[in-house]
């Protein structure tokens, strides 16, 4: 079972969240020139890492809200939390 | 090499077993081979085989971090099928099927191919409906298909739950009579035998760390025991895949994933055919030793961890014990994961890359293991001839660029959901 702090919520359990995917993922700037292998890269192309991965969780039987998570995909750790508005350093 | 049969095991058991023949041998790397391999799983064994067999290349090298058949070739829940109602999808695993009816004799290896059927349960008018598209689709496609009704169904698997007062009622159901189950380790086995009798070397406990690429070209590749050169290099590793290609500075169309599946402990016979839960995900088969085998959902989120979490485990469960409510009485002997790689549109991706003599096969999602021979027949190919096979043509890497998606289920990109 993983624990989630949720920053608006606190410490919940995995069974109040789902899981949105990677989320350094940016989707390309509107009003520019966008090319066939930038929406490969934000659609489909994935890192997939082992080790530290940030990705996007909802706490969707809960506050509702996006969140941020850092998590290591080897051991299922979690070390970090944000709320979706914050950005992450890398 | 020593063949199986009925009078070498008489021959043997004279002797009490002690003087059979080493299986496969455990070689040290040459400096440079014609075709490497990457991953020891049934994929790569498969690939080996029908290099050796179909194209006559046997300084091939198969290297594995592990040992061969550790990873999800070992950990499947062993069904074989060729249900599919896309094109590509459907003849590419029917071609798998002709090769699973021959396996056992064409390696001399009991692989105990077992064609006892799949039924996928539908539990409305409008599922029924889609069965029925599905199965034309098959026959069209020279598949085996039967759409059964409620009373068809209850007639071959009395035991699902057939009462009123459900919340997802039996209506019928898709039967895929030419499906079954193998035994997934003794394929693994059985292919790697045969190709190391051909001059295949199958190295294991050597990891790969590294690749030697100049111009747009493969030259070799670094290992934990020594650089190994090769103007041929197949990618076979499934849920390793995203940290190879990030050795190759490739990011792909893939995210690994964690899937679960359990055993029962064992019981007499009671089910004789692959059962599939059509209002969620749950499939359920006996194994020859009784034990009812159980799988379902993805855990959900992105992970390299060979075990998964109970919450899944418990979701998956429920959707089956409201299938079929004597397994509540069942004990749970053993649960484990293994790590998928999973493609943006649930389908494989069997092609050549960018780089010249590199060879990519993944994306298997939790499909991999009925596709091993037709996979190890078509990367075979692949591989030797430079260039893709008629059966692979839609398994190219570049349909997520051109749009050309094999989207057989309609779930988009989010595999976690898959």
């Amino acid at each position: 079972m993983l624990y989630i702090k949720c920053p608006h919520c606190g410490m919940r359990s995995q069974n109040e969240f789902s899981y949105g995917g990677d989320a350094t993922i940016k989707r390309p700037e509107l009003g520019k020139e966008i090319s066939d292998q930038d929406w490969d890269n934000f659609v489909y192309n994935r890192k997939s890492l082992r080790g530290k991965h940030w990705e996007l969780w909802q706490h969707i039987s809960g506050c509702r809200q996006w969140i941020k998570v850092e998590r290591d995909t080897a051991t299922h750790e979690i070390f970090k939390t944000l709320k979706a508005n914050e950005e992450i350093s890398l | 090499m020593q063949k199986y049969s009925v009078f070498s095991l008489i021959k043997n058991a004279l002797s009490n077993h002690e003087n059979w023949d080493l299986a496969w041998k455990d070689p040290t790397p040459k400096k440079e081979y014609d075709v490497v391999i990457i991953g020891g799983g049934g994929h790569g064994l498969a690939t080996a085989y029908y290099l050796a067999k179909e194209h006559n290349i046997t300084n091939v090298a198969i290297i594995e971090k592990g040992w061969i058949g550790g990873g999800n070739v070992g950990r499947n829940t062993t069904i074989i099928r060729s249900n599919y109602m896309h094109d590509d999808n459907a003849l590419f695993s029917e071609f798998g099927m002709d090769l699973w009816r021959r396996m056992s004799q064409d390696l001399n290896y009991n692989v105990m191919f077992s064609p006892r059927g799949i039924i996928n349960l539908a539990h409305s008018d409008a599922q029924m409906n889609t069965y029925a598209r599905r199965g034309n689709s098959m026959r069209l496609n020279g598949i085996d298909a039967v759409l059964l009704n409620r009373e068809e169904v209850k007639e071959i698997i009395p035991m699902a739950d057939f009462s009123e007062n459900v919340r997802f009622p039996i209506f019928g159901g898709l039967m895929q009579p030419s499906a079954g189950t193998a035994r997934h380790d003794a394929v693994a086995w059985g292919y790697a035998r045969q190709a190391d009798d051909m001059g295949v070397d199958i190295i294991q406990n050597c990891e790969v760390t590294g690749f030697d690429v100049s111009a747009g070209k493969i030259n070799g590749v670094r290992t934990s025991r020594g650089d190994i050169k090769a103007k041929k290099i197949g990618l076979c590793v499934a849920g390793s895949t995203n940290i190879l290609a990030e050795k190759l500075n490739m990011t792909l169309p893939i995210e690994t994933h964690l899937l679960q599946a359990c055993v029962s402990e064992p019981v007499k016979p009671v089910l004789d055919k692959v059962v599939t839960f059509g209002a969620g995900h749950f499939y359920i088969s006996q194994s020859d030793k009784g034990e009812m085998v159980m799988g379902g959902d993805l855990d959900g989120y992105n992970s390299y961890a060979q075990r998964g979490n109970l919450p899944t485990l418990q979701h998956v469960l429920t959707e089956g014990i409201a299938m079929m409510p004597f397994l509540s009485k069942l004990k749970m002997l053993r649960t484990w994961g293994g790590i998928m790689d999973m493609s943006m549109d649930g389908s494989p991706i069997i092609d050549k890359t960018h780089i010249e003599g590199l060879y990519l096969n993944c994306g298997w999602c939790y499909g991999g293991f009925k596709a091993t021979p037709a996979s190890g027949w078509t990367f075979a190919h692949t591989i030797a001839q430079d260039r893709v096979h008629e059966l692979n043509s839609g398994y190219s890497l570049n349909r997520f660029n051109t749009g050309h998606l094999l989207d057989e289920k309609g779930l988009g990109t989010k595999t976690w959901i898959s």
